[in-house]
């Protein structure tokens, strides 16, 4: 299947020769092997402090990989199907950014849909890319945003002909996948690329019966976090490229801006973590897909709970669906997502991924046990038991389509000034507001803020979740551009 | 040749008793399972190295977690027991001709299966009549019951490895709706002595505190668990372990019972004045 012998890491196996050797650190970091923080040591492991050290000869360097990090790129490249991949050490985020930099200057404009993760709207205020939003769908009963549909992207196209690219989620925090492959003809026919957000879709390229991934699509880059269900340590992700854009040009553009430190902890997880997906990923994924849809089954024998999948593919906006991601309506039952999610964690010990305004999102990846999904859908049972209540005057929709006044920089870089949230009905938002998570933007800078957006913000404030963005950490206040 | 079982008690503390000659051994799907003989204990199996029943001690824990609740409550007809894959606690509730149907639900089929070859003074009436088996995760089979038990007794391992679902909040609730409106919820609750089996028991102690509104401790010299001191919960909807025994019911059945009896009932529940404190700051 593979043409390279995945067997190898050769990250891990740089770091086993560099310890055996006992190497006298003159170098950074300056806690040397741990001996310089002994409380550090003792919390982290002498293990693990031996290995956090800086690039060197024998174990390459990040930002010019030449050696065995070059070797474990290519053995990643083979395992995900990609032309070239890139080892990140800041997240997806750090991907998704280096995705619209690669392709996108000053003015150029991208067609994205708008419930992007913050990180995309981050990179066109960075490089001052102009987003063309596609309006995702969305499912009216569970109030969330869907995937593109082909038709709205087509709109897009025409309407925008020198786009230089097109972005997708695949999937979205919810588990929604667009139909990636004709939108990635759509885009080539008319000389765009394709970047994809595949931050929750690395199981994508490892287990069966999962919905197509990016590379397999025939797009040209997809941001990968590993992390998040592929087993390596958090911030560590992969960026993948396809062949119709040059290494060396996307290289120079994530060194813009990545750490020329790049952490040996991170870079070895991946490395590990690649080689244990392309070996076991099969089997891994197998069992994640069948906890998941066993717990789906028990959720929705509780009743008053609605634990989503498959059945809401219509061929278009939900193309197709992740059904690792254990996503449940809780409205009916009178709670929104966000105070289940507090009730889990605060009275049963139970933390999950996400919960917004009504839905809970658990995450079912390569590390779950059937022991730990029984407690999770008792505690759902006993939650239903306690807590129920009436569901009238609850908000029903996670996503309000915003009226986009102007582009993210410009926005960001106008004179603005700090104003009450609750007074700024009709002005431009100068900053973003999200619940974090899911890290999608309510407000964008350049947005309009309406009183439907004021009182979703105050509802997901008194619900409990925790917002981010402005400025005002408390959120009570926003900054607005000077009209 | 000398041959040892030991079990670290504590970091500090080890427990070992030599080992005459090992039974059995293999790993099953949750655990793994050893059966050892020895002179002073006769036979015993572990479960992931800890102890969990000898032929010598194996009466007073039985015992204790059985007769006390029968005694409070002779009425119970209907009885869910959760892990006892050995077969004691089944055994002393068969020999309550009142009871009329046992669920026995055991995650791991072959802690059952090896007890029936080798315990056979524990796993003695898993074919009685009115036994019914079920191997799966006491989690999972107590959540689709309502309004169903008088009884049910929580004879588990230690709240890691399999036995962890039992020890929390969401099961304890669904106990309590798995009861009926009188029902009794009796567990294995830990030991008081050592700092680390301290702290499940007091977790245990609020989390079912706070579900129901009749709730005690009681405890039993058991001498082959760390430290020996241990401890059982009574919970209830109704019933008082105390003020509701009867004892002549009790001693009229006419059972014979090496540890039990009226008077220890009563006294089993009076604690050290260490353990009352560990239970009123159970919350903190």
């Amino acid at each position: 299947m593979h043409l390279l012998s995945q067997d190898k890491a050769p990250i891990y196996e740089a770091l086993l020769k560099y310890k055996s050797m006992r190497v006298v650190p003159f170098d950074v970091p300056g806690h040397k092997q741990g001996k310089g923080n002994p409380e550090l040591t003792e919390f982290l492991g002498e293990k693990c402090l031996s290995v956090d050290v800086n690039s060197m000869k024998p174990l390459d360097n990040l930002v010019h990989p030449v050696s065995v990090i070059k070797e474990a790129e290519e053995l990643a490249a083979d395992a995900f199907g990609a032309h070239h991949a890139f080892f990140m050490v800041n997240g997806a985020t750090s991907g998704v950014q280096a995705m619209i930099m690669s392709v996108c200057k000053q003015g150029d404009k991208i067609i994205m849909p708008r419930n992007v993760h913050r990180s995309a709207i981050n990179a066109l205020i960075i490089s001052g890319a102009i987003p063309a939003y596609v309006n995702p769908g969305v499912n009216k009963e569970l109030g969330i945003p869907l995937g593109m549909s082909i038709d709205d992207v087509k709109k897009a196209i025409a309407e925008n002909p020198d786009a230089k690219a097109i972005f997708i989620n695949n999937p979205t925090y919810y588990g929604i996948c667009s139909d990636l492959k004709t939108i990635t003809e759509l885009a080539h026919r008319h000389n765009m690329y394709v970047l994809v957000d595949e931050a929750h879709g690395s199981h994508f390229y490892f287990g069966a019966n999962m919905p197509i991934s990016a590379m397999a699509a025939g797009a040209d880059m997809s941001a990968v976090s590993m992390h998040k269900t592929g087993g390596s340590l958090t911030q560590s992700s992969f960026l993948l490229k396809g062949d119709r854009l040059s290494t060396g040009h996307v290289r120079q553009t994530i060194n813009l801006t990545q750490t020329t430190s790049g952490s040996y902890l991170l870079l070895s997880s991946l490395d590990i973590s690649r080689r244990n997906l392309a070996l076991g990923g099969k089997g891994i994924f197998e069992k994640a897909s069948a906890l998941a849809n066993y717990a789906r089954e028990e959720i929705n024998k509780i009743g008053g709970y609605y634990a989503f999948s498959t059945e809401l593919i219509n061929g278009d906006s939900v193309y197709d669906f992740d059904h690792t991601k254990l996503s449940v309506h809780t409205r009916e039952i009178g709670l929104a997502g966000i105070e289940v999610y507090d009730i889990l964690r605060d009275e049963y010990g139970i933390q999950i991924e996400l919960g917004d305004i009504g839905n809970i999102l658990a995450i079912i990846s390569v590390g779950d046990r059937a022991q730990a999904l029984e407690r999770l859908v008792s505690s759902l049972s006993e939650i239903k038991r306690l807590y129920i209540r009436d569901k009238s005057g609850m908000l029903d929709h996670e996503y309000i389509n915003p009226e986009v006044v102007m582009a993210p920089q410009k926005a960001f870089y106008s004179d603005q000034h700090s104003i009450p949230i609750k007074d700024s009905t009709g002005y431009i938002s100068g900053e973003f507001v999200m619940c974090y998570p899911p890290g999608i933007p309510i407000l964008a800078p350049g947005e309009r803020i309406t009183e439907e957006i004021i009182d979703y913000i105050a509802y997901a404030k008194a619900k409990g979740s925790s917002l981010t963005g402005t400025e005002d950490m408390s959120i009570e206040n926003i900054r607005v551009l000077e009209e | 040749m000398e041959l040892w079982y030991t079990e670290q008690h504590t970091d500090n503390v080890r427990f070992s008793i030599k080992v005459d000659k090992p039974l059995y051994t293999d790993q099953s799907e949750f655990q793994r399972i050893d059966v050892f003989h020895s002179k002073e204990f006769g036979n015993f199996f572990t479960l992931d190295g800890l102890m969990m029943v000898t032929e010598k001690d194996e009466f007073i824990y039985h015992d204790m977690i059985v007769h006390v609740p029968m005694a409070t409550n002779p009425e119970i007809k209907n009885v869910l027991v959760i892990g006892a894959g050995d077969g004691g606690t089944v055994r002393e509730l068969t020999r309550y001709s009142t009871i009329e149907k046992i669920d026995m639900v055991e995650i791991d089929k072959m802690v059952v299966d090896v007890c029936r070859e080798y315990f056979p003074q524990t796993a003695c009436k898993f074919d009685d009549p009115r036994v019914q088996l079920y191997f799966e995760d006491g989690l999972k089979f107590v959540r689709s019951k309502e309004n169903t038990y008088d009884l049910i007794i929580v004879d588990s391992t230690d709240p890691f490895g399999p036995g962890e679902g039992l020890f929390t909040k969401e099961f304890y609730g669904n106990c309590y709706k798995a009861l009926k409106e009188d029902g009794i919820l009796v567990n294995q609750h830990e030991s008081p002595y050592y700092q680390e089996y301290a702290k499940s028991m007091q977790r245990a102690h609020k989390r079912i505190r706070e579900l129901f509104p009749v709730c005690r401790v009681y405890q039993a010299h058991i001498p082959s668990y760390p430290s020996g001191h241990w401890l059982f919960g009574f919970a209830s909807k109704t019933y008082d372990p105390l003020s509701d025994i009867d004892d002549k019911a009790w001693n009229s059945l006419g059972l014979k019972t090496k540890y039990y009896n009226t008077e220890i009932h009563k006294g089993c529940f009076a604690l050290p004045n260490y353990v009352l404190e560990l239970l009123v700051n159970a919350g903190e």
